[in-house]
């Protein structure tokens, strides 16, 4: 869907999207990298559990929410990417364990 | 770990870099906090990082100017927390935030929220599929992330960022499928009366004439006055219908959609402090009511920037000069005659053209019509049939038709639907967006965890 333009400067890195390794770089979003990784999307929902990918980028949609390093509904276009980050896309509602 | 500063900055994008600059310099020590993780906000998204040339000279000087005002507001040694997210105002502003998982409270005597625009909701149907986001969305992942769509991507929409984005996406080596200008017809006419003014705003108008008519001649496939514009595909964008002004229907492959209808305000913090707020009629939108300095009727609490009403960033800089001119003279320190003079004259001058940009690129108004299978709510995914069945049996306004379907009460908070309740049920009701407004913002601004609010209490740290 998205392609990165050559950056020599920026470090790569790996992550981890649901145990599947993808290329990262320096200073991008949790979310840029989503959308370069198939399927794209960030979650099924919570309600219909349909399909959504990162939307507005600017933390106003709530559409690119996923788990970040063990962490809930992380905004992930606010969250910066880091080596060797675990990152899950949630399907439909949240299961809380107490 | 709570604040203790006198003054509080919600938003480090020109505006809040401005003020905090002007305040260092009349010897205050404001805190500045944002939610992203560099100074610049959107429109100087991550201005700082270094970039190979090609992509430095495809994003334009205007972006690139935004680093030396990054430099001026690190320079100026301001206390500056980024990934901090407001999320909470009480009356007697006392402030809620949240940085890395953990809660505190600012009680400053001024709070300034500098937290700028959002694109306005733009709903058509099937815009929730993925492969569809919005225009600014894809400028920010061009800025942050040096990302461009793989393969020739179709915008829709109107508004200045459209045509700005497609300049730097082309000249960055991406391509364009098409540009579906939604703007109604008739709009360059009811903008003449706007263009005395604007012709001394001049240089802007004469950039944004310059980038489309090179686009033109590189070839840009343009479609004027499109509408019925429909997204659709079962797991992911697939294909666009539309309608061209010759009343054809046309139906095109795709694969990434971008979206742009305009910014309005950003408002959830106003709002839920009830700040008066007004009806701008020219950009369909509320704003709130500010004194010559940026004071909303909450005493102690300024507005400046986008926030204040859309007027882009050389205003946003004068405005956000003026607000701290505006503070330290509350708070006993008279900013020079000379460098108040200075600002209002550059908010003027900087002002020049928007009434013709607000005429030439008007907001979809009540009366264009949104298709019933079109989610209005992102987060509860309401229909505008759902909505529109709820306002013929309920007649008293967003809140109500809120409280009975749960729009606007997913995690947005409103941010992506309220704007097109008040369309439709100023449609549903024949009353004017003004009268309907807007949903009661209520707190949490942002979503917040139990762990953040159980270690506020005794001002200790979350674990």
């Amino acid at each position: 869907m998205f392609k990165q333009l050559a950056d020599p400067a920026r470090r790569s890195f790996s992550v981890f999207i649901d145990g599947a390794e993808v290329s990262a770089r320096d200073g991008e979003t949790v979310a840029a990298v989503i959308l370069r990784a198939p399927p794209h999307i960030a979650r099924h929902t919570p309600v219909k559990e349909t399909p959504r990918a990162p939307f507005c980028l600017m933390g106003v949609c709530f559409d690119c929410l996923a788990t970040v390093d063990g962490e809930t509904s992380v905004q992930t276009c606010l969250v910066e990417v880091q080596p060797g980050m675990k990152i899950e896309r949630p399907v439909g509602k949240l299961r809380i364990t107490l | 770990m709570n604040s203790r500063h006198d003054i509080l900055i919600v938003g480090a994008g020109p505006a809040g870099m401005a003020a905090a600059i002007e305040l260092r310099r009349l010897g205050f020590a404001p805190l500045v906090v944002d939610e992203q993780s560099a100074p610049g906000g959107q429109i100087w998204r991550d201005v700082e990082r270094p970039r190979p040339d090609a992509l430095r000279n495809a994003l334009g000087p205007d972006y690139a100017a935004g680093a030396e005002v990054a430099g001026q507001f690190r320079a100026s040694g301001v206390d500056y927390r980024p990934g901090t997210r407001m999320w909470h105002i009480e009356p007697g502003l006392r402030v809620f935030l949240s940085q890395a998982g953990k809660a505190f409270v600012a009680e400053p005597k001024a709070l300034l929220l500098a937290t700028g625009a959002q694109e306005r909701p733009a709903p058509i149907p099937g815009w929730t599929l993925p492969g569809v986001l919005t225009v600014g969305a894809a400028q920010i992942l061009m800025k942050g992330s040096g990302q461009i769509p793989e393969r020739p991507v179709w915008i829709a929409g109107s508004g200045p960022l459209p045509i700005l984005y497609m300049r730097q996406l082309v000249a960055a080596g991406g391509q364009v499928a098409g540009y579906l200008d939604t703007t109604p017809r008739g709009a360059a006419l009811r903008a003449l009366p706007h263009l005395r003014s604007a012709l001394r705003g001049w240089a802007d108008l004469r950039k944004g004439l310059a980038w489309m008519r090179a686009l033109k001649a590189g070839g840009l496939h343009i479609e004027k006055h499109v509408t019925d514009l429909v997204a659709t595909g079962t797991e992911r964008l697939e294909a666009l219908s539309y309608r061209t002004a010759d009343g054809k229907a046309h139906r095109v492959e795709a694969e990434v959609l971008l979206l742009h209808e305009g910014v309005v305000p950003s408002i959830h913090g106003t709002l839920s402090v009830d700040c008066a707020h007004v009806w701008d009629e020219a950009q369909a939108a509320l704003r709130p009511a500010l004194d010559d300095w940026g004071m909303t009727s909450v005493e102690g609490l300024y507005v400046a920037g986008d926030g204040a009403g859309i007027a882009g960033v050389r205003a946003a800089l004068a405005r956000g000069r003026l607000a701290a001119q505006g503070i330290a003279a509350r708070l006993g320190r008279e900013a020079g005659a000379a460098e108040v003079a200075g600002a209002r004259a550059e908010l003027r001058a900087a002002s020049a053209s928007r009434g013709f940009l607000d005429a030439v690129f008007p907001a979809p108004g009540s009366s264009v019509e949104i298709p019933d299978d079109t989610i209005v709510c992102r987060c509860e995914e309401l229909t505008a049939g759902e909505i529109r069945a709820a306002a013929r049996i309920h007649r008293g306004g967003p809140n109500q038709v809120k409280a009975v379907t749960r729009c606007g009460m997913g995690p947005c908070q409103g941010r992506q639907c309220g704007y097109t309740v008040n369309r439709i049920l100023a449609s549903a009701y024949g009353q004017s967006q003004a009268d309907v407004g807007f949903f009661r913002i209520r707190p949490p601004l942002k979503p917040v965890t139990l762990q953040e609010l159980a270690a506020l209490d005794e001002g200790r740290e979350a674990p």
